[in-house]
């Protein structure tokens, strides 16, 4: 069985600070992370390889050169062999480009029987690249999984909604996009890193894939940044003083005052 | 569009360096480079003191858009209930339908639903495209693309709108590589240009630090998913009519590969955080699940609902069903208290847009009191039953 895991390298939203007087992004030290849900789906696999060790683990990604970071990562917690798909011409892709991208590497890597990826991630929050490479591969999908078994060439799932959750059975090939609630990614073992730097990471770049740079990056993109700007800092509010009474009494009477209440 | 360095004009003082959102430019031979991570955002653009990054847009060839038109949204049901997002994307649309000059369509899906098509006239579509199948009862990803992309390819809109809920992101970007088009996802504002009447896309980018207006130019339909709570409910106007298109539906073996085995709901009492006006929210600050109690108190003494920060979901204190924030719901209230909550950006991210902030903690120095409009210094275990008793006066 072959498994590959579609994976971003991203910076940790999570330290971004706002410069409260400039209303800047400040990002001096903020350091670059897997996905956080990447992380679920790379746990998916490797729970299904803990269990059938003749399971082949591939992670993918599309990104800078620094990606191999990341992707050592991936290969220190268990994956078998990791993928980059770095190139100039992939560069200001939307997730349309991007599915293409992603869906040309993982032909490349001789498809797989199925295909994790995690729901959406930090820095885009689209949720959009995982269901649009399995479109672009023409294999079916679920996304917002946080439970996954799988079955002689099906897999029976919970697909969460926000009010609970649906069971849905799928035929394989297909692929999965992972939520936090799927499982509790492992750490890296010191076996793992240890054999991770002995591992070669295979960097493809669109020739490699068998992509006209016209298929790629901003030049395949259908939609464009038009513009960018930081969400005007609200005034300030007013600090109550005194004793809890008083700032009580204070609120209490402030909101009648606009009649909130 | 593309953004650039000019050579000559760069003098390597790596300010765009700083201030780029995505780590994607580098500094070689003193000079500064675009790596592949770019985005084309164009934030360095502004940044740059000397002019040295410009951003050119590209123009290409493509056929002809002014054959789509009409304002699309997409009726999601669920059991045959239209979901309350329906109701904002067909106010929204019915604004921006104005604007183009077009009309305002529905797309309904389902078995067993044409009643639900006045519900739709009431709340402003000028037509309703139905599509009844057995196969459509209960929301399937391959199901309802195939039926709306031939509908899409057959009538072809120009814009269409979808609820960012876990079923319209789902089925969004699978209609878009269908379609052949541009997906933006989670918008929080649209407008159109007056000038050309195309859709200008505004969302949240990078933990909503960042907010991006996107376009499509060059493709059609023109696609966004509209975060729930967020845009005006279209009014409801009782008994007002509209005309019903029926779509032909044809599955042939193979065309759905997902069967839904079971639905199960999570709690009884649905929380409905994006229709509540008064909401009181807890976070870490609260130190026990047994918190939420006291703060249901000062809810129901003031006709409110209950909330949480991701932390206190986390800390497995309450269900995700209450979390408000970025992977949560968002929520613009009349009044929003915020209790023991730090303020983390991807909490405020999802409720700067009340009305009204109170902010309660104990730390003097956290960011929730940067967007709170009255803040309270204290221990919320005092300051809570003081202010019930204070609103009992």
């Amino acid at each position: 069985m072959k498994i590959i895991v579609c994976v971003k390298q991203v910076p940790d939203t999570n330290e971004v600070r706002i410069d409260p007087v400039k209303g800047t992004l400040i990002r001096d030290g903020v350091p670059s992370i897997l996905n956080p849900d990447d992380g679920n789906a790379l746990e998916a696999a490797l729970q299904i390889k803990d269990a059938d060790p003749d399971t082949e683990v591939a992670v993918l990604t599309m990104g800078p050169p620094q990606a191999a970071h990341m992707l050592r990562e991936c290969l220190a917690m268990g994956a078998d062999t990791a993928y980059l798909l770095s190139d100039r011409v992939f560069g200001g892709a939307d997730t349309c480009a991007t599915s293409t991208t992603l869906a040309a590497g993982i032909r490349k890597a001789g498809g797989a029987d199925l295909i994790f990826a995690g729901r959406q991630a930090i820095d885009g929050d689209t949720a959009q690249v995982g269901p649009q490479v399995a479109q672009r591969l023409g294999i079916s999908v679920v996304t917002y999984v946080q439970k996954s078994h799988l079955e002689k060439g099906k897999a029976v799932v919970q697909r969460q909604l926000e009010d609970g959750y649906e069971v849905i059975e799928v035929e394989t090939p297909c692929l999965l996009t992972a939520v936090k609630e799927l499982n509790s990614p492992r750490y890296m073992s010191v076996g793992g890193i240890v054999d991770a730097c002995g591992k070669e990471i295979t960097v493809w770049d669109h020739n490699a894939v068998g992509l006209d740079p016209s298929d790629c990056g901003l030049n395949a993109s259908p939609t464009q940044v038009f513009r960018s700007f930081t969400p005007p800092p609200k005034g300030k509010g007013e600090m109550l003083g005194g004793n809890v009474q008083e700032m009580c009494s204070t609120l209490v009477s402030r909101l009648r005052e606009k009649h909130y209440i | 569009m593309a953004v650039n360095i000019v050579k000559e004009k760069c003098r390597g003082c790596s300010i765009c360096v700083k201030n780029c959102p995505f780590e994607a430019i580098t500094m070689e031979n003193k000079l500064a480079v675009i790596g592949s991570a770019c985005t084309g955002c164009g934030v360095c653009v502004d940044k740059c003191p000397f002019k040295a990054i410009e951003k050119t847009e590209q123009e290409k060839k493509t056929e002809d858009l002014s054959r789509y038109q009409g304002v699309w949204v997409f009726a999601e049901q669920r059991e045959g209930k239209i979901m309350p997002v329906v109701a904002e994307l067909l106010g929204e649309g019915r604004r921006l339908a104005n604007e183009v000059g077009c009309e305002l369509c529905a797309v309904l899906c389902g078995f067993g639903v044409e009643a639900l098509a006045e519900e739709l006239f009431a709340f402003g579509a000028d037509k309703v495209y139905l599509a009844e199948h057995r196969e459509l009862e209960n929301y399937r990803t391959d199901a309802y693309t195939k039926v709306i992309n031939d509908a899409i390819e057959a009538y072809r809109p120009e814009i269409v709108l979808l609820g960012a809920t876990h079923i319209g992101r789902d089925l969004g970007p699978c209609l878009a590589v269908k379609a052949g088009t541009g997906l933006t996802a989670d918008c929080t504002r649209l407008e159109i240009d007056p000038e050309d009447k195309k859709l200008r896309q505004t969302r949240p980018a990078f933990g909503g630090n960042l907010m991006a207006t996107i376009i499509c130019p060059n493709h059609r339909p023109q696609m966004s998913t509209v975060r729930p709570g967020v845009m005006k409910k279209a009014p409801y106007e009782k008994g007002r009519r509209g005309e019903v298109i029926r779509l032909e539906v044809n599955f042939r073996e193979g065309d759905i590969r997902t069967r839904v085995l079971e639905t199960v709901k999570n709690i009884k009492e649905r929380v409905s955080l994006t229709d509540a006006e008064i909401i009181v929210s807890g976070g870490m600050g609260l130190g026990k699940p047994e918190g939420f109690e006291l703060l249901k108190l000062l809810a129901d003494k003031l006709g409110g609902i209950i909330a949480a920060s991701r932390a206190a979901v986390d800390a497995g204190w309450i269900d995700h069903a209450y979390q408000v924030g970025q992977t949560g719901t968002t929520v613009k209230p009349k009044i929003y208290i915020a209790c023991g909550i730090s303020g983390a950006i991807q909490h405020v991210a999802g409720m700067q847009d009340s009305e009204r902030i109170i902010a309660i903690n104990t730390n003097e120095n956290a960011p929730i009191f940067e967007v709170a409009d009255y803040g309270i210094v204290g221990d919320l275990y005092q300051v809570i039953p003081a202010l019930i008793e204070e609103l009992d006066k």
